[in-house]
Parts: C-alpha cells; sequence; structure tokens
C-alpha cells in the first residue's frame, strides 16, 4: 500500500509539520508500509465489538474547591521563547491593523 | 563490597557502616568513570546530590530507631527525562526541549523525595519516549553493560543501564507500551508496568495518555517492591490515578509459589521466538512447577492483533498531545514572522525522524476518511485484547510469556526499519492496551546476554507478580549476575 505524496502534504499541514523532499518520500514509503501492516486488523469481525478509548471508566472528576498558589508567572515566562508584558509573544495572527 | 540495592544501603546505614554521602559519592565517581561508554545520563545533579546526602548523614546520625525515617533514605536514584523535575533540564530526549527547565516537579518525584530517595540524575529514552532502544535519542544512544555494542532496549534504556551497571539501586522509567519491561529484560533487571491508574502521571510529559504508566527499575524483586510503595496511590492531580489503597508490597513477597496458578498463552511460543528465549521462559516455568506453582496452558487469540492496533491508537493520542509544542510556551523556535510557518519549522526542527513518523501515522489514522476505517477499527481491537485477559484470569492468576521475541540487538540493527523495531514489543503491548501489571524478571542468559520473563496479572494485584517473582528469584541465580561495567 503506497501513500502518495499529495496524502503525505495534507497529513503533515494538519499535523503543522514542514517536510524536507527527502522526508516526504521517505515518509510516503514507510507510512504506507506501516498502514498496511495495521489494516491486518480488518480481517477481524469487529462489527459487533465496542470500542474501549480507555481502560478505567472515566468521568469528571473534581477536586476539591480549595485555593492553592498557581505556578509562579515569572517562572513560566522565563521558559518560553519570546514573552512581552506578562504574555506570550507570537508572530502576528490577524492581516492588517 | 558495599552493599548495592536499596534494602541492603538502608540497613548499611542504619547500622552505620555506611552512610548517604559514601555512596552517593560512590554513585557520582562511576558514573563519571564508566557512564561517558554507556551514555545511561543526560544531567547529574552531583552538587545537589551532595547536599541532600550530607543532609540524611546527619539524621541517620541522629536517629536511633528504624522507625524515624522514611522508606528511601538516602537511597540514589535516577529519573527518566521525561518526568519534570523543578528547574532541572527535562528534554524529553528532544531537541524541542533542549534547555527547559520545568517550573514544577512530577508526583513520583516529589514522592520519591518524601520517601528520603536523592535524585541523582535524569536517564537517555528514545525521544518522547517513543522507540524500542534508545537510539531515537536526539542526545545519541545509550548502550547496554552487557555487551555495548548492543541496545539496552527502550524507550527508558538510560533507566535500566543505570541500574544495570550499578551507578544506581533504583530508577524510573515510564511504559506506554513496554518501554519499563523491554529494557528491563535487555539489561538483565526487574522492571515494573503498574496497572493504569496505580501511579500519578502528573509531570509526566504525555506520549499516549490512555496507556502511560510510570514504573521502576530495580536489581531485585524487593527493591522493586520497595519503590512501587513509595510512588504508588491515588493524586489528586491525576484524574486518571486510581482511588485504591496501596498494599505494604514486601510484607506479603515471601509467601511463595505454592498454590499459584500461571498461564502460558499457545499464542506466544509461535515460530516468532528466539529458540534461547523460548527455551528459558520454559525453564522458568519448570521452577515454579517444582516449586508448588500450577501451570497450564491459556489462550490469547486477539494477541497478533494488539500491535497493529496499538500503532494505531498510540500514534493517533501522540499527534494529538505533541500539538503543545509549538514553539510558544517553551523549548525551541525557529524564528518566522508568520504563525503557520513558526508552528511548522519549529516542529521540524525541533523533532526526530521517529517522532515526526508517528505524529503523520496519528494524524493520518483520526483524519477525516480513515478515522472508521483505522482508529475507531483499532479501539475495537482493544476491547477483544482486554477481554482475552479477562478470560484468561478467570482461570490462571499469573500470565507468563517472554519479554521480548529476541536477545538484544545490535546498535544500528534496525534503526532504519520502524516495523522491525516494533516487533520487538509483541509481548508487552497487549498488557498496556487492557491497561494491566506487567513485571520483568531477569529468567536466564544466552551467548552473555539477558532474557527476560514477563508476568501478568489481575488490574491492581502486583502483589501476586511480586510474590510469583520473589519465589522464581530465590529459586534461580539470574539477578545476582552483574555485567562486566559494573564488576571493572
Amino acid at each position: 500500500m503506497a501513500i502518495d505524496h499529495e496524502t503525505v502534504e495534507r497529513v503533515a499541514h494538519l499535523a503543522r509539520l514542514a517536510l524536507t523532499v527527502e522526508d516526504r518520500e521517505r515518509f510516503a514509503d514507510q507510512l504506507g508500509h506501516i498502514l498496511e501492516y495495521c489494516a491486518r486488523i480488518s480481517a477481524l469481525p469487529l462489527a459487533d465489538v465496542p470500542p474501549t478509548s480507555h481502560v478505567v471508566p472515566i468521568t469528571t472528576v473534581l477536586r476539591a474547591d480549595v485555593a492553592t498558589p498557581s505556578l509562579d508567572r515569572d517562572e513560566v515566562l522565563a521558559q518560553a521563547p519570546a514573552h512581552q508584558d506578562g504574555f506570550f509573544r507570537v508572530p502576528r495572527v490577524l492581516e492588517g491593523g | 563490597m558495599t552493599p548495592s540495592g536499596a534494602l541492603a544501603l538502608r540497613a548499611a546505614y542504619l547500622e552505620r557502616s555506611l552512610r548517604p554521602s559514601d555512596v552517593v559519592d560512590a554513585a557520582i565517581d562511576q558514573i563519571a568513570r564508566h557512564d561517558p561508554n554507556l551514555h545511561a545520563f543526560l544531567y547529574v545533579g552531583a552538587d545537589q546530590a551532595r547536599a541532600e546526602a550530607a543532609v540524611w548523614d546527619e539524621r541517620y546520625a541522629r536517629a536511633g530507631s528504624r522507625e524515624t525515617l522514611p522508606s528511601l533514605a538516602g537511597v540514589p536514584v535516577a529519573i527518566k527525562d521525561n518526568m519534570c523535575t523543578r528547574g532541572v533540564p527535562t528534554t524529553c530526549g528532544s531537541r524541542i526541549l533542549e534547555g527547559w527547565r520545568p517550573p514544577y516537579d512530577a508526583t513520583v518525584v516529589t514522592r520519591l523525595r518524601d520517601a528520603g530517595a536523592i535524585i541523582i540524575g535524569k536517564t537517555n529514552l528514545d525521544e518522547f519516549a517513543m522507540g524500542s532502544s534508545t537510539e531515537h535519542s536526539a542526545l545519541g544512544p545509550t548502550r547496554n553493560p552487557w555487551d555495548p555494542s548492543r541496545v539496552p532496549g527502550g524507550s527508558s534504556g538510560g533507566s535500566a543501564a543505570a541500574v544495570a551497571a550499578g551507578f544506581v539501586p533504583l530508577a524510573l522509567g515510564s511504559d506506554t507500551g513496554g518501554s519499563v519491561r523491554l529494557p528491563a529484560g535487555f539489561c538483565g533487571i526487574v522492571g515494573l508496568k503498574p496497572t493504569y491508574g496505580r501511579v500519578s502521571r502528573y509531570g509526566l510529559v504525555a506520549f499516549a495518555s490512555s496507556l502511560d504508566q510510570i514504573g521502576p527499575f530495580a536489581g531485585d524483586v524487593t527493591d522493586c517492591a520497595l519503590m512501587l510503595r513509595a510512588i504508588a496511590g491515588k493524586d489528586p492531580q491525576d484524574s486518571t490515578s486510581a482511588d485504591v489503597p496501596v498494599p505494604d508490597y514486601i510484607a506479603a513477597i515471601g509467601e511463595g509459589a505454592g498454590g499459584l496458578r500461571l498461564g502460558v498463552p499457545d499464542e506466544v511460543v509461535g515460530p516468532g521466538v528466539e529458540p534461547v528465549v523460548a527455551e528459558a521462559v520454559r525453564h522458568a516455568l519448570d521452577v515454579f512447577a517444582a516449586h508448588g506453582g500450577q501451570v497450564e496452558r491459556i489462550s490469547l487469540p486477539t494477541i497478533e492483533a494488539a500491535l497493529p492496533a496499538y500503532y494505531l491508537i498510540a500514534p493517533a493520542e501522540a499527534s494529538s498531545n505533541l500539538a503543545r509544542y509549538d514553539g510558544v510556551q517553551y523549548g525551541l523556535r525557529a524564528p518566522s514572522e508568520d504563525l503557520h510557518e513558526m508552528y511548522a519549522e519549529t516542529r521540524r526542527q525541533g523533532f526526530g525522524a521517529e517522532v515526526k513518523r508517528r505524529i503523520m501515522l496519528g494524524t493520518y489514522a483520526l483524519s477525516a476518511g480513515y478515522y472508521d476505517a483505522y482508529y475507531l477499527k483499532a479501539q475495537r481491537v482493544r476491547t477483544l485484547v482486554a477481554r482475552d485477559f479477562e478470560a484468561a484470569f478467570r482461570k490462571v492468576d499469573v500470565v507468563v510469556m517472554p519479554v521480548a521475541p529476541t536477545l538484544p540487538f545490535a546498535i544500528g540493527e534496525k534503526a532504519d526499519d520502524p516495523l522491525q523495531m516494533y516487533l520487538s514489543d509483541i509481548f508487552t503491548i497487549p498488557v498496556n492496551l487492557a491497561g494491566l501489571p506487567g513485571l520483568a524478571v531477569p529468567c536466564g542468559f544466552a551467548r552473555g546476554l539477558p532474557i527476560g520473563m514477563q508476568l501478568v496479572g489481575r488490574p491492581f494485584d502486583e502483589s501476586t507478580l511480586l510474590r510469583a517473582a520473589y519465589a522464581y528469584e530465590q529459586a534461580t541465580p539470574w539477578h545476582r549476575r552483574r555485567p562486566p561495567v559494573a564488576a571493572a
């Protein structure tokens, strides 16, 4: 099973991952092989089997409503590539203005 | 000769034949001399460790009775570098987190410190814990202490090598599809993947959240039980941690194998298993039988579908979890005037090949048009795998399998063949999908390399696994063997 380059590019875009030409070739080949292997599960009679997303039945868990100290803002921001006035700084999001 | 295990160290501290400072100094010296050949550690906090050791020296000097000091007081430990340590670098073996110093401690780190453990350093791993050999670390591979031309297994290869080499008596790893058990098996030590929810994941950098679990590495079963006790239990910071009482694992460890029912799946003695590995596990079953265990054949019919299902589920969860590495809040940022380009370039430069492969695979499996064909089907397989084990545990108390189908392989042997690499985890992955506890214990050697046996139990029944493993350990010499580097 081969994955075409267009699909590789589309998936890379969804994953916000830039690819080199070499990456694109390699992933088209390797992902095809891996997916072919994974497609084995299609042979199993699964229609009546419920899916398991988690082994523990999870319901919304609430902590006690008690105020506790938050992470130190300056300590957190000190780890950011760029920050300004107490905010993370990123390239312009909206055009114009 | 100084004692090597955590329990033995504690006894020596209490009778004043040894001080924590002596042990910490020796560990730092051993690491400085031998770790350049193995590369188990990414960071060694020598000054901090020495300062903490001096405090414990003092407390032992003042302590009259053994009741006053916590269980791991003055015992050096190592932590896999995907668990947050406040102010101390936490790289996940990735360039994208190079230089990052977390602003908080993982719950396991807090609990180990509360138990008196001294954190010596952070250990190497496959990038973001994705791999079976520790070759996929951006900081270079770790080598197997038994044969430096071979892999230590992965992804927690640094922690396993550090314990096997005798640098530290205890270490923590994380296990999403075998990442504690495989390196424990390849390095000839004990490694446990607890029941999902037994140990808090707060501060463990997420790979696949429905599968990830932190677990101990130790030189023997007793030390493994000691470390599990220290880290297990409900944590308000992790909503998936279970509110199930934590037993005194050591108290019941010596009850023996008498009356235990052990099941061997027909499916795992097939042609894919290297003959020396199958032979060692067969011998181990004879040992159990000779000590009152009852060995039975069982069947796990869906086990072959577990690996392909895992390689859809785990990458799907990973693709979502790793979306946070976007160059905004921490770590690497590729400079750009355009936001989308900044994200995509940061991730291209920051992630290695295996991480990119899994992000791509997971994104594909979750994307429109493929969700039902891949991801949803894989989740249905997950149900079948769990049912297989439920059926098995109606007949037996412990399921016995090899840890891996082969001996430790050579560095570079599978690095460019992802599918071959994935097959290393064929016996460990089903256990994560079902959320069960799995314990790796050494069960023999071939060509000078260790072989691991895996014991799988019912949810939250780590006690039975530890009891079975301890009975086996008492009857066999494997856990006393040490690799050449440790003997040097």
